[in-house]
């Protein structure tokens, strides 16, 4: 039990960063249940999605612990608007075809381990915990959307073409990853969490041996789209929380 | 070219000491993303320690047909069975 009560608003809205994030993949990757190509495929994205709704779970916690004001981790997730959500845009992304949503996977997979890697060690006992915990399956996530990326890039002229149509239509969100405001300096400062910047080498070394292996080409624009971390999001969060939020809007409350 | 991707055979090991054993099937191209789909279809629930996979094509399996020949020889030799030892307790189950 943490006996620290003390709200910490930085903590707070990185774990609410993180959270939100892993929540809104999660969603993605859940609505292809029943829908993937191979049956394989379909209990496989479904498992990230699992995966990736337990970490939900602990970071929104850590998030409402460190806000001090009583809510909970499901409170935070069934009752924001999206200009409350702080989730990188790439994950916000529509699934596209099962290429995209794997290319999406892997851009986000090769931020997320190196940034888990450097929380573990965090100043936070509570965060370096939760990157403990979840840098396992975080690496089996990496391990199995970097070997997709290959087999699909360096597959057919088909699935080679709808790689790097992936690529091309994910690219812009990729910048946002390692960009860093007043929170990330205060955090970064206090080693409490990495400047998102200083995980960048990592990320580009990954995907530039993994798009080399899969024969595909990165873009060569480095323009960032961004505003996941200020709540200003593209279309496409709203119509996801329209439905995921649809049962506690209706049924404030409801319990089972 | 067949577009259907192979079928696998996957054996999980439950526990350290204890044998493999057969749990079932799925499809994939080559054998890593055997032991990748086997991974998740059959223990995301903490159900094992190891995996193997084999192409269901490469088991050699004992014709049906052959099941009397195979299986039921004639049961009069009781001295094919050990059951005239005494067990003692503390041995357990055998």
């Amino acid at each position: 039990m943490s006996t620290a009560a003390a709200a910490s608003p930085d903590v707070a809205e990185f774990a609410l960063r993180m959270g939100d994030t892993c929540l809104i993949l999660g969603h993605r990757n859940a609505e292809w249940c029943g829908h993937s190509p191979a049956l394989e495929e379909d209990i496989a994205l479904a498992n990230t999605a699992l995966d990736l709704i337990g970490q939900t779970q602990l970071w929104l916690g850590l998030t409402a612990e460190a806000q001090g004001k009583g809510r909970t981790a499901d409170d935070l997730a069934y009752l924001r608007d999206s200009s409350g959500y702080r989730n990188l845009l790439l994950v916000e992304q529509p699934n596209g075809d099962f290429g995209r949503t794997i290319m999406r996977q892997f851009l986000f997979d090769a931020w997320h381990l190196p940034m888990l890697k450097v929380l573990a060690g965090s100043k936070d006992r509570r965060i370096a915990e939760i990157a403990e915990k979840v840098s396992k399956e975080v690496t089996y996530h990496l391990e199995r959307s970097s070997d997709l990326v290959v087999r699909l890039g360096d597959g057919n002229s088909e699935s080679h073409a709808r790689m790097q149509a992936a690529l091309d239509f994910l690219w812009p969100y990729t910048g946002e990853m390692f960009l860093g405001d007043a929170v990330d300096e205060a955090l970064s400062s206090t080693g409490i969490a990495p400047a998102p910047g200083s995980l960048r080498p990592a990320w580009n070394e990954k995907v530039a041996r993994t798009l080399a292996d899969a024969t595909l080409k990165a873009p060569e624009s480095s323009y960032a789209q961004k505003g996941g971390r200020s709540g200003v999001h593209s279309e496409h969060l709203g119509l996801i929380l329209a439905e995921m939020q649809f049962l506690q809007r209706a049924y404030p409350g409801a319990n089972w | 070219m067949s577009s259907e991707w192979p079928l696998w055979e996957v054996f999980i090991r439950g526990q350290h000491g204890l044998n493999h054993r057969h749990v079932g099937s799925l499809h994939a191209p080559d054998a890593e993303m055997a032991i990748h789909n086997a991974r998740d279809v059959y223990t995301r629930r903490n159900e094992g320690v190891s995996i193997w996979v084999v192409r269901s094509s490469d088991i050699v399996a004992s014709a049906p047909s052959e099941k009397g020949p195979l299986f039921d020889p004639a049961n009069s030799k009781v001295y094919r069975h050990p059951t005239f030892f005494d067990v003692p307790d503390e041995v357990g189950h055998m």
